[in-house]
């Protein structure tokens, strides 16, 4: 089976069982962590981060830490800022105040190649399957050899080696939402952004997708994933950052945040998934 | 009626004997057509991309200018270029007038709004589509340029196509630039004009059946390379 990502430099993996409860307190950085190498980009440092449009704040001010090796599901009502929040930190927005730093660092052109984000509707060009992944895999610079190694390694992940050729449009949602994730994992990014990558899919294309996500976790990529889909935080999130209304309302290990919610609106979400 | 099927008869007879005036006219229409037609492309496409994605002040204005300038009369085209070129024009000690070469600016002059007003618009739609995912993968705006003309290569052949049909059809300009010179600027629409003149109905009507069959040659050529892309790229 294909290596999802090159294996990340150590930073052991904390998750919920392993005593830590909370696992970043936020605003701090992790106290007994070895600190980050200096060419690793995360964590991820937000800080007083705002984003304001047509007038009013749609969010912040944010302040929030991400690490390597966690799992981390953001959680929020519609139109909670969930998506914006997501692409300020990708870089396709700019904050109209606040910082976001990459180990310290402001993102450049480099940290950028070094992330991958699958959109809540997934965009696909163009082109063959096999075209979307080779695309992104031209553009990282990879040697034609490797490419194609790659590509049908990609292909294989996303269990679309039947459509190789086939038009990327043609493709049903699954699969094309499917073919969204390998492409993004193609070049092997070090972080990876996911709002709703299921948010319209069956149960069997949710677990397609939500076991490909894994393997990648699982080969050092970070995750940040933005849901709706309670269930779904529950079972792929190490941690839980709850928006409401552009706030960061609440930030807590996932199995504490679904046991015990400490904020009022956070508990209002969970029971509300209760009544359906 | 008469003039008609003596029409068709007189264009098969040029056509089937090659006659030499006929292949002349003709070579030098598609000569002066296609070269126009190409630098219109080079210079259009990347234009009509910077109109599509460029963020700068006036490309609304610029995208009025060129959406308008596709409308322009061709002897009005015919006339500015007239006036550049003439011995008392800025670029008139390059003795362009009544060359092929005139003519060729003429075509260019016409068919580059059309190319980069229809490119424009078609880049614009797909980049709507493409913009943030392709800001994402982190693609540079050259890079986009190449990605979206790329991938919209099918819609822009056929612009190609309209912009061919334009200079191959004109007469307007090329006349007043060219002269209609026998053997020199002489091409399908000018002769087509001058025998019109003359009388010469059958061999006018003649010419014009030739102009529509590489009319149609064309489009079917562009046809036949579309069938022939994979099926991915007419997307
Ligand atoms: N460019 C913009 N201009 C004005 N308002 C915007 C803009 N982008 C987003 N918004 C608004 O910001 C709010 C947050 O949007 P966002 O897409 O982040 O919500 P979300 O949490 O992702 O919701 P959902 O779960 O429905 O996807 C919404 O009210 C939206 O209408
Ligand atoms: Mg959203």
């Amino acid at each position: 089976m294909p290596d999802i990502a090159r294996p990340m430099t150590a930073s052991a993996i904390t998750g919920p069982g392993d005593g830590s409860a909370d696992i970043h307190p936020f605003g701090e950085g992790r106290s007994g962590a070895a600190p980050s190498p200096a060419d690793a980009i995360l964590p991820l440092g937000v800080r007083g981060l705002c984003y304001r449009a047509g007038g009013r704040p749609l969010v912040g001010p944010v302040d929030l830490d991400l690490h390597h090796g966690v799992k981390t599901a953001i959680l929020g009502p519609n139109g909670a800022g969930k998506s914006v929040l997501l692409r300020l930190m990708h870089g396709l927005l700019t904050p109209t105040a606040g910082t976001i730093r990459w180990n310290g660092r402001i993102a450049d052109a480099g940290i950028l190649r070094r992330q991958a984000m699958v959109f809540q509707t997934p965009v696909l060009l163009r082109r063959s399957v096999a075209e979307n992944i080779a695309y992104v895999l031209r553009l990282r610079g990879w040697p034609r050899a490797q490419r194609a190694t790659r590509v049908g390694e990609m292909l294989a992940l996303g269990r679309l080696g039947d459509f190789a050729r086939v038009p990327a449009r043609v493709l049903s949602g699954g699969e094309k939402q499917r073919l969204a994730l390998v492409r993004a994992l193609a070049a092997r990014p070090e972080v990876l952004f996911l709002d709703e990558p299921t948010a319209s899919l069956d149960p069997a294309s949710t677990a397609a997708i939500e076991a490909i996500v894994e393997r990648a976790a699982a080969a050092g990529t970070k995750i940040v994933l933005v849901t709706h889909d309670i269930a779904q935080a529950r079972r792929l999130a190490d941690e839980v950052v709850f928006l409401d209304r552009g706030r960061l309302v609440e930030r807590s290990a996932a199995f504490r945040f679904f046991a015990r919610p400490a904020s009022p609106e956070a508990a209002a979400f969970l029971a509300g998934d209760l009544l359906y | 009626m008469q003039d008609f099927t003596a029409a068709v008869g007189l264009a098969v007879r040029l056509l089937a004997t090659a006659d030499p005036d006929l292949v002349e006219i003709v070579s030098l229409s598609l000569q002066v057509s296609l070269t126009a037609l190409i630098i219109a492309a080079l210079v259009g496409l990347p234009l009509g991309a910077c109109l599509a994605i460029g963020r700068f002040r006036g490309r609304s204005v610029a995208i009025v200018v060129v959406n308008a300038l596709m409308g322009l009369p061709p002897v009005v085209v015919g006339l500015i270029v007239y006036l550049c070129l003439s011995r008392a024009g800025p670029f008139g000690v390059l003795g362009l007038l009544y060359t092929p070469a005139a003519m060729i600016i003429a075509q260019t002059v016409l068919v580059l709004p059309i190319i980069a007003a229809l490119s424009r618009q078609i880049l614009e739609d797909l980049n709507r589509d493409y913009d943030e995912q392709l800001r994402s993968f982190g693609v540079g705006w050259r890079g986009s340029v190449a990605t979206l003309l790329w991938d919209a290569r099918a819609s822009l052949a056929t612009v190609l196509l309209a912009g061919f049909g334009r200079a191959i059809a004109e007469v307007g300009a090329v006349i007043i630039v060219g002269g209609n010179i026998d053997h020199v600027t002489r091409v399908m629409t000018t002769a087509i004009a001058l025998e019109t003149s003359k009388g010469n109905l059958a061999l006018a009507l003649a010419l014009g059946l030739v102009l529509l069959l590489i009319a149609l040659a064309v489009n079917a050529l562009a046809a036949a390379l579309r069938q022939s892309m994979p099926e991915a790229a007419r997307a």
